[in-house]
């Protein structure tokens, strides 16, 4: 029993990791511009495909190693493009026009609907709607999730808390009127937001695929609602509350599966979220000053 | 066999637009030489069909269109039915129940077809049947196994087994042919066609004197199942019956041999039953078995047969889903040829008394709960394919 439960610690902890990797790419826009960016699970699903062709295109399972890695590159490089272009398309203008609007908070939102709906289709229209296996490239793909996620979870607070663009973005997330009064380029630091939020999804996307799943259109909303949760469990605008919502979720939801209710995970963590929002409105390490991007 | 992107796709879309564009000219020609009639449409007798032509089953859909096309073809080939041609009008219902609810309506009240074909999906199949039904057209399923798509519904039929049946017969399957006497149990929660199989395997297995040792849901969307399947390996079951679809079980087997769990030591259903099961884990899978409709080595000579006219006309093997398009739409063609009229109410009647029938996937006759009773294939992935292992008949006439 005991090692039982240990087993599903461990893979609680990589699957955790890997939530926490795309509810890293939800807090930060929602640090910067307070709105959701509901487009990022289909970003996630992108990055899944790219990463996919690379592997195959590079020689998948022949050398592991470049393939992995020179996918998961480029997966990034073209994620972070699809972010930025989302933003320069969907947002920006409704931010440059908007602004005055009593509906200047939920016009955002609406359009980041829209532009899920619009990738998804897409995705069939290109892709088709099969399922497409990633080779496999590793034998054990737990240790390299769990190493990456830490690994570039550490880069991006360190991103945040020791470089200029780092604090430019908190300066943003406080107020954004008095950052763009100090200097601050407001929509170059806006979309080198979304193009880091979004290559991190891809990370993501590339690992979740290599462990676990295949490339399918509607792949994002099954890993984009829980990654959504976890940020606002976490405290949304929070970057460690990401993570800890995700590893949370990880977990918990590894636990519930040795349970009898194995079928109804997703009940128990919406619970959970509803009961800890109830106790702590702001998440958990979310406040409404401190801890913001 | 991933047929979305097959060689000769009919252009379904059109199909609606030139019957009009044919019926007005038709109906101006007859006009300029004075003729009276409203038309050449009466000549043809309108067949419609709901598929799943597009969106996330859009595979289901034109494979079924495939077999259903040739079966059109042959029978208007052979002289058609009562001196005329046959014509199916596909509608596409875009995966979704709502959308098959819509199309159907459209089918009977706009094109006044005289019988409906379709879907592949029974959620689908239980919402334009609804509509069907209570419309007083027949409507043949060629593919939806759940208990409830026929039940209570008189006009409504299956062309292919239930659930209920399919899970008796692989715990026949299990327990008497492996011989093995323990089970596991692993299913989509929230899935009808998972959990309903699941628990009639169990009931079946049961009842025979066999062991349910252990039985595990996994939430819709799951993704991640290493911990389920610690889990089942530590029950020590002799086989895992693991009735999900295709597109999971790529993932289940993968992350099974993470774990440890041999291939050989699940068993399926239907669902199981597309080549892309086969590309992403067949290496994974040697030595499984699943039941199903058919098999593409099976000994039949009619399977046979149209194994080799289906390859002269698409250029491809066909699978299951075919090849029960085929079948439903040919049996449904054979009741209009026994039927005294070409009306809906004559046509169910016929078709409520198909008596073995010969078709692509074995001899269908229909039961009084208008379900087809028909052999069930064993499957057994061998060499990386789908090899036909047993046969296996329904106890209930």
């Amino acid at each position: 029993m005991i090692q039982k439960v240990l087993d599903a610690l461990v893979t609680g902890l990589a699957q955790g990791a890997m939530i926490a990797l795309v509810a890293l790419g939800y807090t930060m826009v929602f640090g910067v511009l307070k709105m959701i960016n509901f487009a990022h699970s289909e970003v996630f699903m992108m990055a899944a495909y790219v990463g996919l062709f690379v592997i195959a295109a590079v020689g998948g399972q022949d050398n592991p190693i470049v393939a992995g890695v020179s996918g998961t590159i480029i997966s990034m490089a073209f994620a972070a493009a699809l972010g930025i272009a989302i933003e320069r398309v969907a947002y920006r203008p409704l931010r440059a026009r908007g602004k005055k609007s009593s509906l200047a908070r939920l016009t955002p939102l609406v359009t980041a609907l829209g532009m899920s709906v619009l990738l998804q289709n897409l995705a069939q229209l290109l892709f088709t709607a099969r399922f497409r296996p990633y080779p496999r490239l590793f034998e054990q793909t737990r240790p390299v999730i769990f190493v990456v996620a830490v690994v570039v979870m550490i880069g991006l607070e360190l991103l945040i808390k020791r470089t200029w663009f780092g604090k430019a973005m908190r300066a943003l997330s406080a107020n954004e009127e008095a950052a763009r009064l100090m200097g601050v380029k407001t929509s170059r630091v806006i979309a080198t937001t979304f193009a880091v939020g979004s290559s991190l999804a891809a990370v993501g996307a590339v690992l979740y695929c290599l462990d676990q799943s295949q490339a399918y259109p509607t792949m994002g909303t099954v890993i984009g609602t829980r990654a959504f949760v976890a940020a606002v469990l976490g405290g949304i605008g929070s970057i460690p509350g990401a993570m800890l919502g995700g590893l949370l979720l990880g977990v918990l939801g590894e636990l519930v599966k040795l349970t009898d209710y194995s079928g109804g995970v997703d009940v128990l963590v919406f619970l959970v979220l509803i009961g800890v929002l109830l106790v702590r409105p702001a998440g958990l390490l979310g406040s409404s000053r401190a801890e913001k991007v | 066999m991933t047929m979305s992107s097959g060689p000769k796709p009919i252009p379904y879309v059109h199909i609606l637009r030139r019957t009009a564009v044919a019926s007005a000219l038709a109906a101006i020609a007859a006009l300029s030489l004075g003729a009276t009639g409203c038309g050449k449409k009466s000549d043809d007798i309108m067949v419609g069909a709901y598929l799943s032509l597009s969106g996330q089953d859009s595979t289901f859909g034109t494979d079924t269109r495939d077999g259903i096309e040739l079966a059109v073809e042959q029978t208007n080939a052979a002289g058609g039915v009562k001196g005329k041609k046959v014509k199916v009008l596909y509608e596409d219902d875009k995966s979704t129940p709502g959308e098959a609810t819509n199309k159907v309506r459209q089918l009977i009240d706009r094109d006044k077809v005289v019988a409906v074909l379709g879907e592949v999906a029974s959620s689908r199949s239980l919402a334009g049947g609804l509509i069907a039904n209570s419309m007083h057209v027949p409507m043949i399923t060629p593919s939806s196994t759940a208990v409830e798509v026929t039940k209570d519904r008189e006009y409504v039929f299956r062309s292919c087994f239930t659930d209920a049946v399919q899970g008796e017969m692989a715990a026949k399957y299990v327990y008497e042919k492996m011989q093995k006497k323990s089970a596991a149990l692993f299913y989509a929660a929230q899935d009808t066609y998972s959990s309903g199989l699941a628990q009639s395997f169990k009931d079946a297995f049961v009842k025979l004197g066999g062991k349910i040792l252990i039985e595990k849901g996994f939430p819709k969307g799951e993704t991640n199942f290493t911990t389920f399947l610690q889990e089942l390996k530590g029950a020590n079951a002799d086989v895992i019956f693991a009735p999900v679809y295709y597109n999971e079980m790529v993932q289940i087997a993968r992350q099974a041999k993470g774990v440890g769990i041999a291939g050989s030591a699940f068993v399926g259903g239907d669902g199981w039953d597309s080549a892309n099961l086969l590309e992403g884990a067949a290496a994974e899978l040697e030595g499984s078995h699943f039941t199903n409709h058919y098999a593409p080595d099976v000994p039949w000579e009619n399977s046979q047969k149209f194994i080799k006219t289906f390859g002269a006309r698409y250029g491809h093997e066909p699978n299951s889903l075919s090849a029960q398009g085929y079948d439903a739409a040919s049996l449904l063609f054979d009741a209009m040829k026994r039927a005294p009229d070409v009306k809906p109410e004559s046509i169910k009647i016929a078709i409520g008394e198909t008596k073995n029938f010969a078709g692509a996937t074995g001899t269908i006759s229909m039961d009084k709960e208008r379900n087809a009773n028909k052999p069930i294939v064993v499957v057994e992935i061998k060499d990386k394919k789908f090899k036909y292992a047993d046969q296996l008949v329904s106890g209930t006439p």
